[in-house]
């Protein structure tokens, strides 16, 4: 277990190296200044200016300096917001699309494996063809289009919950984000756990459970759905990756403060760094993300072995 | 049994007129009803986009002053007129045309590098493999909007390079299906066959290997077009993509998000249009899916 680990963690080296070199001369090959503003500055400013972020030196050398930064974990200045340093940016936005990520994957799993597994259990019959359209429904609405008309609905109109804003992190504003959020994931989950499940629940073991005379509720929590769900397992790596790096629509529609929005800006903005620290951020999350789940899915498929 | 009787003549034709893998698929998607309802809702869709702007008394950036904020059948705009009093139906008509057009050309362009990319690592193996597969986890550990802003800001906001850019960053999943097709196909016959006849290793991967990729292939490009009919709106959405006075989809759904509370009907028949396009692809994806792939049923 460690050996793999540790070996896993040697293999991401590389990807993440690559990943850190590719954004970096992307990034610099794009036309464009951090320190181009409405007001001209004028040629010795700009001067001292890249002299003060080190800019003023050959590209190549500027990448050096930059990766032995980032070994030592200082992801530098940011170019556009005076004294604060990337690490400083990424610590005040990474709570809001931590907890909205957070809360609404958990929440979709939850609620989309007990939907795929009703479904899969009552196949073609009314709760499976109520489910699964639901489902294709989540999957062809795109978030942009569920948020305004959920605000819509529920703020403008009810005046149930507030139309935006982050309010300290208050329950009743966090509670349209997440659904936003978390809707399309439970229609996707729910689908795969039911094609999942449909497909073990024909198996031989199964079949030999239900011989022993098992009742259904143990074959299907303690033989079924371990195996059911690897494939979701694999889905959820990446998919929480994105999540958690912020979805820019949500965070734009409901105007809060979260990764996402601030990538945006920032890449608009050509703040070098803090876009470097961003992209870091989130190929080291799918890495960790995806060691996780090969982990899980080694703990439910006695099949895989790691080494 | 005699060679050249009757009987035999008889039974080569029953062989002859034995069904291939591609009739079978037909009848099966055509047995599927939602699949069915799907192709019959993009072709109206299609048609809709093609011949709507003829049939539409408005033009999509025709301002009139008179009809700022008219709603739904007044003034003679069937599905009402927005801020600027132009016909909601007439810019839903050319939006539909942008968004699919842009589904349809950047799902090319990702089929041709995603296909091609696919095929040689997958049959060429080993070293080279290595190298061009660990080029796609590197892209995909970037993230997707991270591509676009600087594609955009490389080549300005032109609408085809919208298209290319998109297409650009979607060949990544194909690439690997293909990868995955081609090692299965590599070991077959009938590409030893084509070895042994001679053929060069491009031949061999444009001529044996590229057209039995198709199933898998023709299954995701369907599932790709309503993807990226997705990622362009979302570009439309956060200002980056098809630009005033053109209309998307995606600009149309933006636009009726801020107006929403004036004229809800702005936001909400883009909407739907949108979804009805997309479930449709979704339906005929599915169902091609089932078709072509007997043992997922």
């Amino acid at each position: 277990m460690l050996r793999f680990l540790f070996r896993r963690l040697l293999v991401a080296i590389p990807t993440l190296f690559l990943v850190i070199t590719v954004a970096f001369f992307m990034m610099r090959a794009a036309p464009g200044s951090p320190f181009v503003n409405e007001r001209q500055l004028s040629p010795q400013i700009e001067q001292a200016v890249m002299a003060r972020f080190g800019m003023d030196k050959p590209l190549h050398e500027q990448y050096v300096n930059y990766l032995a930064g980032v070994a030592k974990g200082d992801f530098g200045p940011s170019l556009k917001y005076r004294d604060k340093s990337v690490l400083d940016i990424l610590k005040e936005n990474y709570m809001v699309s931590l907890i909205l990520g957070g809360v609404s994957i958990l929440l979709a799993s939850v609620v989309g494996m007990s939907l795929g597994v009703i479904a899969a259990l009552r196949q073609n019959r009314i709760a499976d063809y109520v489910t699964m359209g639901v489902a294709i429904l989540g999957v062809c609405i795109p978030t942009f289009v569920t948020a305004p008309l959920l605000v819509l609905v529920f703020a403008s109109k009810l005046q149930w919950l507030p139309t935006a804003g982050w309010n300290g992190g208050a329950v009743a504003n966090l509670i349209l984000p997440i659904t936003v959020l978390a809707l399309p994931q439970i229609a996707i989950i729910s689908r795969l756990t039911r094609a999942g499940m449909i497909e073990v629940l024909r198996s031989n073991y199964i079949r030999t459970a239900r011989a022993k005379g098992l009742p259904e509720h143990v074959i299907v929590r303690k033989h079924a759905l371990r195996a059911a769900i690897l494939p979701l397992v694999s889905y959820l790596g990446p998919a929480a990756a994105g999540l958690l790096t912020g979805s820019l629509v949500v965070e734009k529609i409901f105007n809060l403060p979260g990764l996402g929005k601030f990538f945006v800006i920032s890449a608009l903005q050509r703040d070098y760094t803090v876009v470097m620290g961003m992209v870091i951020v989130y190929a080291l999350l799918i890495l960790l993300l995806n060691l996780i789940a090969d982990m899980i899915y080694a703990a439910l498929d006695p099949r895989v072995r790691l080494s | 049994m005699i060679p050249g009787s009757p009987q035999r003549a008889d039974l080569l034709q029953k062989a002859v007129k034995g069904r291939s893998l591609w009739d079978d698929a037909r009848r099966r998607l055509l047995g599927n009803k939602a699949a069915v309802a799907g192709m019959v809702v993009l072709a109206l869709m299609v048609l809709l986009a093609a011949l709507g702007p003829f049939l539409v008394p408005f033009h999509y950036d025709t301002v009139t002053k008179a009809d700022v904020w008219a709603a739904p059948g007044v003034g003679g705009h069937l599905l009402g007129a927005d801020s600027l009093g132009r016909d909601l139906l007439a810019r839903l008509i050319a939006g539909l045309g942008v968004s699919l057009l842009i589904g349809v050309v950047a799902t090319s362009v990702s089929l041709l590098i995603g296909v091609l990319w696919g095929a040689i690592a997958g049959y060429v193996g080993g070293r080279v493999d290595e190298v061009m597969m660990r080029i796609v986890d590197t892209l995909y550990s970037l993230p997707f909007i991270f591509f676009v802003i600087l594609l955009m800001v490389t080549f300005g906001r032109n609408i085809f390079l919208i298209f290319l850019a998109i297409g650009a960053v979607e060949w990544l999943t194909m690439s690997r299906i293909v990868r995955g097709q081609t090692l299965s196909l590599k070991q077959k016959e009938f590409v030893e066959a084509a070895r042994a006849a001679g053929l060069s290793g491009r031949q061999i991967i444009l001529k044996h290997i590229v057209p039995n990729l198709l199933g898998p292939v023709v299954v995701y490009v369907t599932l790709t077009i309503p993807a990226i009919i997705i990622a362009e709106s979302f570009l439309s959405f956060l200002g980056l993509g098809v630009q005033p006075p053109m209309a998307s989809l995606g600009t149309l759904i933006a636009n009726g998000a801020q107006d929403m509370e004036i004229a809800p009907w702005l936001l909400i028949f883009p909407s739907l249009t949108m979804i009805i396009t997309l479930m449709a692809f979704n339906f005929i994806g599915d169902g091609l899916r089932d078709a072509l792939d007997p043992k997922d049923r």
